[in-house]
């Protein structure tokens, strides 16, 4: 399938902003199951200072507000191939050494409400197991669409009994790092069959399967990530994978407008 | 005079004067007591006038205090120095051959020498560092490492300092004053020089410049400001390379490189030597509360913008847990025997090994796995049974936070006191400079001395001077 996607971001503050800068997390990756067939990210108010490629093998690039700017947009456009694996990535590439993904972060660290919902879980196989970990999660935590709370970790949003992707997600990889598997939080675009407007991007998680490498789960969803699923970043949690991450001085005031289209060509 | 066992660096037991003493001795003879007392009274106004104190951690009241110096050098001949820095070229070369492979392809792991979790559970190691090429390939642009003496020929590993050694402007402070009070000494021994270290740190820095560096490098030093306890060292040693001593905020990114604030706008920055810790030195991409750093260095660093001085991610090569693998470290990256000893250390994550420790606590000393400058350490021998009990309890609870060793018979050398000259206990902290033009190990170092008879803590926060140290010519 083949999905064109447009993503603007603007932020707009009262006061100017003297100095800031951004981390964008936002080229989707090149891998077995996507291509990239075209991608350019443009930023107004800000210019493009360098960029990188992180441990994750992630592309960063770090942007820079223009002096006293009183807004900032950040759009990324482009196209991307994707083949449908039933989740299944294969296996690990680096450059980050497997063994990284079973560690904690403070968003995924467990607590005695995540190694009690992992002690339900129930199958014979990794891949049951996995799944009926999902499922589980899916059950206990509602999906709720509104804004995430960026602070929760996994143990706040299990307690809560609700959350977004994103707290699914933080779920779904601390229980499965705490039962043994490596993990990692993955940020992307997901098209919806309804429509074509978004409010934000879709989070889903890998665990990784011994013979089979990496596999993907939505656990919002309670589904294996298809063809109609983007990856654009990836990382220990949120706080890695993020779209944006930022600091600045000034700039009080902040409002954020996102508008997000995925659409099959 | 050899007391007590222990192996005296100046005199042998037969009270004859070991071959480097030689000509200090019969100078030393011929002095008046009354007139070196008065000298060691002068080199501590010196001390005062040069603005050298020492900021001690954990005591408000006495916030700046000098560190004594002590006017009997430490003196070790050129052969023994020869022997002494091939041991060192190879370890530093070895450290960052390590660094360079636990951030690539981890051989070291999947050659089984090293255990996975040696890594995977160490705090030390920083994954922001995971794929990148420092330039020029250097990790540890300036590393000191602690040694002592048990012998004529034997020296011990005490320590790796990878991440960013300071007591450098000690060795050079210790130089100059003694040249100034005693220039006679001078004449009578052929000591070789240690004034040309800011030259060669600038030398060494430069050339460790990221690749397409047009031009002579800029080079700075970064502080964390006046109130860090080697302020002084940072300030001294940007004045002596003559090049600007910067704190965070006089840097920020500009056009993808870190530049520094400047009477006619922003100037690039090329290496920077910095004595900021790693958590501190981008709240962009770590500590986000930090005041100390510069937003965006890790991200200039890793697209390969500017050198950062020793590299971050370093320290998990001085991790004390890491240390007692030094040996296979040094033998699989150089496949040769390694010429310096390594201490030989329990590491009390292991259960056999935390069972020895605890039945043998009154001989042993035990350290932090993180800690340094002395702090959170049990000296067996010199310890009360009360301590002995409160570590005992620490142990238990966190046996993975410590290692332990036994306590080393270190070498005495005398100081100069009222009563005449007096063995006391001291180690040595010689410097390394490492660039893609090699390793040059600046002859001596700083020896430090622990001042009260029987100690065996140099450590200056824990009340130890320092010596002057001459490596003598042929």
């Amino acid at each position: 399938m083949r999905l064109t996607i447009r993503h603007t971001t603007r932020y707009s503050f009262d006061a100017p902003v003297s100095h800031g800068l951004q981390q964008l997390r936002k080229t989707p990756k090149t891998g077995q199951q996507q291509r990239v067939v075209r991608w350019r990210t443009e930023v107004e108010g800000g210019h493009k200072e360098l960029s990188f490629t992180d441990h994750h093998n992630n592309l960063v690039e770090l942007v820079s507000f223009d002096r006293d700017t009183q807004s900032l947009a950040v759009i990324s456009e482009g196209e991307v191939e994707i083949r449908d694996t039933s989740g299944v990535l294969g296996p690990h590439v680096g450059p980050a050494p497997l063994w990284l993904y079973r560690r904690g972060t403070a968003l995924t660290k467990a607590g005695s409400g995540v190694r009690g919902l992992a002690r339900t879980v129930e199958g014979e196989t990794e891949l049951d197991r996995l799944h009926s970990l999902m499922q589980v999660i899916h059950a206990a935590v509602a999906f709720e669409i509104g804004e995430p709370q960026t602070d929760w970790g996994a143990e706040e949003a299990l307690a809560a009994g609700k959350g977004v992707c994103q707290d699914h997600t933080h779920i779904f990889i601390t229980a499965a790092r705490e039962m043994g598997w490596p993990a990692r939080y993955v940020s992307g675009y997901l098209m919806l069959d309804d429509r074509v407007e978004q409010e934000a991007m879709h989070a889903w998680a890998e665990a990784h399967v011994a013979g089979l490498g990496w596999v993907g789960f939505d656990v919002a969803n309670g589904i294996a990530p298809d063809n109609r699923y983007v990856r654009v970043a990836t990382g220990l949690d949120y706080a890695e994978a993020a779209p944006v991450t930022g600091l600045r001085t000034g700039g009080a005031g902040e409002a954020l407008s996102v508008r997000i289209g995925v659409a099959q060509q | 005079m050899g007391d007590g066992g222990f192996f005296d660096e100046m005199w042998r037991d037969a009270g004859e004067v070991r071959e480097p003493y030689r000509r200090f001795n019969a100078w030393f003879e011929d002095e008046n007591p009354r007139d070196l007392l008065a000298k060691q009274r002068e080199a501590e106004d010196l001390f005062r006038l040069a603005g050298i104190t020492f900021n001690v951690y954990g005591r408000a009241e006495a916030e700046e205090r000098l560190i004594p110096f002590d006017i009997i050098p430490r003196i070790i001949a050129n052969a023994e120095w020869q022997r002494l820095s091939r041991g060192i070229e190879q370890r530093v070369r070895a450290i960052n051959a390590f660094l360079h492979d636990i951030y690539h392809r981890q051989e070291i792991v999947k050659a089984g020498r090293l255990p996975e979790g040696m890594l995977a559970r160490n705090a030390a190691f920083l994954p922001q560092m995971i794929g990148v090429k420092p330039p020029g390939g250097i990790y540890t642009h300036v590393v000191g490492i602690d040694l002592v003496r048990t012998g004529p020929g034997q020296f011990y590993v005490l320590e790796d300092n990878a991440r960013t050694p300071s007591g450098v402007s000690y060795m050079l402070e210790n130089r100059e004053t003694m040249l100034q009070m005693f220039p006679e000494l001078f004449v009578r021994n052929r000591v070789q020089p240690v004034q040309t270290y800011p030259a060669d740190l600038r030398r060494s820095l430069a050339a460790s410049a990221p690749a397409g560096t047009a031009g002579r490098p800029t080079v700075a030093v970064l502080t964390p400001g006046i109130y860090n306890s080697a302020y002084y060292e940072h300030a001294f040693l940007a004045d002596q390379m003559g090049v600007d001593l910067v704190e965070g905020h006089d840097l920020r990114v500009v056009d993808g490189r870190v530049a520094m604030r400047t009477t006619r706008g922003y100037k690039p920055i090329d290496v920077l030597y910095r004595r900021v810790d790693d958590d501190f030195l981008d709240p962009l991409n770590f500590t986000p509360e930090s005041q100390l750093g510069i937003p965006g260095i890790m991200d200039v660093y890793r697209s390969g913008g500017i050198t950062i001085a020793n590299a971050p991610g370093t320290g998990i090569a001085d991790d004390k847990a890491i240390y007692s693998y030094m040996p296979e470290i040094v033998e699989f990256y150089t496949g040769e025997r390694p010429l310096l000893e390594n201490v030989p250390t329990w590491r009390c994550s292991d259960p056999d090994a935390l069972a020895y420790v605890l039945d043998n606590l009154a001989d042993l000393v035990v350290k932090e796995v993180h800690g340094s400058g002395g702090y959170g350490m049990l000296i067996g021998p010199t310890a009360t049974k009360k301590e002995i009990a409160a570590f005992r309890r620490k142990l238990r609870a966190r046996p993975g936070h410590y290692i332990a060793q036994p306590t080393l018979a270190l070498s005495t050398v005398p100081i100069f006191s009222r009563a005449g000259l007096a063995p006391r206990h001291v180690d040595l902290r010689p410097f390394v400079l490492c660039s893609p033009e090699g390793v040059r190990i600046t002859p001596g170092g700083l020896t430090r001395v622990a001042l009260k008879k029987g100690s065996l803590v140099v450590n200056s926060s824990q009340g130890g001077g320092t010596k002057d140290t001459w490596v003598l010519e042929d």
